[in-house]
């Protein structure tokens, strides 16, 4: 069975992978990992459906492995070869699957959501959009969010508040605070550290219920960003001195053990995509 | 020197010559220095003019008209140039109006920067060539980067007009060096065009923005050392309204005429170009003139994808050989 550890760690050796492929000159383009952000979608994932519809970003690996167990072909969507999600077309920013969405445009998902949401309504099914704090410089996110509790649609906006956008400290670019902003619209807002996923779950369960039936929520997780916004442009220091969940539950029992086993799958996942042929597509 | 130095220099002129100049856009300030670098060192050097903001494209477009409307000189980053579609209210139904629509002339220096353009493998929105979108908005110039015109002479020509610009810029083209062509061509400026030519009258003559330089150049040396076609290249800085005059001039001469671009198919630029040439030249060209430009596609984000879809240098080569058939 996996475990939200197995999860966690899944996602911080994808990602610590891509990085690596890019240092070797083996990637083309660029990517956005989520290192030091991986429990917020870990800890959401038994919260949400089959039915409902996720809108990720980005900075979306964690978004795709949290919801699909699928890092082959994500890997191959981000290299281009064979088995690739959206055969090489997309690349890491812009994936279609079922139930799931993501898009490279900052703001641009969030009516999107809104309108799956209203699609929804009434199915007990719900519209998840995950944003960065640094996306509320976007006039889309409030027209969305006015709709969303204007004709209370089943939206459920995920903040990943890393405290920077890019290269922006949050001071740079946002007066006020995103719970303001919230209640302005009467949108049910709650923030939460991206700790304990026991915890996080416990706070979310009825909220997200609530969600279902017509009640929208932007659930705001403070995160730290540990790697560079895309590769090699870090700007910041102190970076090594940010809380890191892997460092802090390196002392759990079998943590060595899930480790290990997730470093060993990521590793095989790179050897297999890295020999496949390239993707194939055809036009539409 | 390197064409993201030759703009940051131009940047950096505009800056220093009128306190009123400010420059606004996503992450510019140093030592990050804006996503490709083009602002380097000016937020140290002009911490009153240049303004890092939020990410706010429309907003901070028509901040930057509000700053022109006052008398200011504004210069716009978009981060990434298919960004501007979120800005395209205030530029078209806003800034560009703006100049003629109450009645008297209101003078808009405000100038978009876009950085624009596939082949760098960062997928569907953030590689587009969105000139076409605004060609023909009355009030609206539309320049582009080119490594043989310096950027600041472009730069003090757009603030000289007084009229809202875009001004698109090939992410390709920052790394290359400015005014360098292949040995096997000379070139000169005229008209505010670049001419890269030899010393013989053309078969043919391509006519290209700035971002298709190189391409049209590697296209232009193949054909001449493998096929003895002689090509001239022409490369105006500003693409619309167009003076259609110093191409004809050299158009008339030709047996033919490919207008190049990287833009996807439809409504193109070129189809702009071609029909001002066909109004000059009816009668005098022996062959329509000949469009290349990328496939009706979104563009992929795969290397081996996005090759398929864009303008290369293979897709000029094989335009002008048809073109002369
Ligand atoms: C409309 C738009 N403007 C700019 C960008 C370039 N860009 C990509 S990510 C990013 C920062 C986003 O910050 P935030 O929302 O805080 O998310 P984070 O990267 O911190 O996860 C920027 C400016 C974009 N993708 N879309």
């Amino acid at each position: 069975m996996t475990t939200d550890l197995d999860r966690l760690l899944l996602i911080r050796h994808f990602e610590r992978a891509l990085l690596d492929l890019f240092a070797k000159g083996e990637l083309n383009g660029t990517t956005h990992t989520c290192l030091g952000q991986e429990i917020v979608p870990v800890a959401l994932a038994p919260l949400l459906g089959p039915d409902d519809h996720v809108f990720s970003n980005h900075r979306g690996h964690g978004h795709y492995l949290a919801r699909f167990d699928d890092p082959a072909g994500l890997l191959a969507e981000i290299m281009g070869r064979e088995g690739a999600v959206c055969g090489g077309v997309g690349g890491s920013q812009h994936i279609l699957r079922e139930g799931y969405l993501s898009t490279g445009v900052q703001g641009e998902s969030l009516p999107v959501a809104a309108g799956a949401a209203l699609h929804l309504r009434g199915s007990g099914a719900l519209a998840c959009a995950y944003i960065g704090d640094g996306t509320w410089g976007e006039g889309a996110v409030y027209e969305a969010l006015n709709l969303a509790a204007l004709w209370a649609l089943p939206l459920l906006v995920v903040v990943e508040h890393n405290g920077i956008a890019q290269t922006t400290p949050t001071a740079l670019a946002m007066a006020g605070t995103i719970g303001a902003r919230c209640a302005a619209f009467g949108v049910r807002h709650v923030a939460l550290p991206a700790e304990d996923i026991a915890e996080i779950r416990a706070v979310l369960t009825p909220l997200v219920s609530a969600v279902r039936t017509g009640s929208p929520l932007v659930v705001e997780f403070a995160v730290n960003r540990l790697g560079p916004h895309s590769k090699g442009d870090d700007t910041r220091s102190g970076v090594a001195e940010l809380r890191d969940w892997y460092r802090e539950m390196s002392d759990l029992t079998g943590f060595a053990e899930a480790d290990a086993r997730a470093g060993d799958l990521v590793d095989a996942v790179v050897r297999d995509v890295k020999a496949r042929p390239l993707s194939t597509w055809s036009r539409p | 020197m390197r064409v993201v130095e030759n703009l940051n220099h131009a940047l950096r002129e505009v800056l220093a010559g009128n306190p009123r100049a400010f420059l606004l856009g996503e992450d510019l300030l140093d030592p990050y220095g804006g996503a490709f670098k083009a602002t380097r060192g000016l937020s140290t050097s002009f911490p009153a003019q240049v303004v890092t903001t939020p990410i706010s494209e429309s907003a901070i477009t028509g901040v930057g008209a509000g700053l022109a409307l006052c008398g200011d000189t504004a210069i716009v980053e978009i981060m990434f140039g298919d960004f501007v579609t979120l800005a395209f209210d205030q530029i078209v139904n806003f800034a560009a109006k703006s100049v003629s629509m109450y009645g008297t002339r209101v003078p808009m220096r405000l100038i978009v920067r876009l950085p624009t353009g596939g082949g760098r493998g960062y997928g569907p929105t953030h590689s587009q060539s969105l000139q076409k979108h605004f060609i023909g908005v009355p009030g609206l110039d539309v320049y582009e980067m080119s490594p043989l015109h310096d950027n600041r002479a472009v730069f003090a020509q757009m603030i000289a007009a007084e009229r809202p610009c875009v001004f698109f810029e090939d992410k390709v083209l920052y790394t290359k060096r400015m005014h360098e062509v292949d040995d096997l061509f000379t070139w000169d400026l005229a008209d505010g065009v670049a001419r890269v030519h030899v010393d013989t009258p053309p078969d043919c003559v391509i006519i290209a923005p700035g971002g298709v330089t190189h391409r049209a150049l590697a296209a232009m040396r193949r054909l001449l050392l493998e096929q003895e076609i002689v090509c001239t290249l022409l490369v105006p800085s500003r693409l619309h309204p167009l003076d259609a005059a110093p191409l004809v001039a050299v158009a008339r001469e030709a047996r033919s005429v490919v207008v190049a671009e990287e833009s996807t198919a439809g409504g193109t630029w070129g189809a702009e170009v071609a029909h001002a040439l066909h109004r000059e030249l009816w009668g005098v060209l022996r062959n329509p003139v000949a469009l290349a430009h990328s496939a009706d596609s979104i563009i992929p984000t795969a290397g081996h994808l996005e090759r398929a879809v864009l303008l290369t240098e293979t897709t000029i080569h094989d335009t002008v050989l048809e073109s002369l058939k």
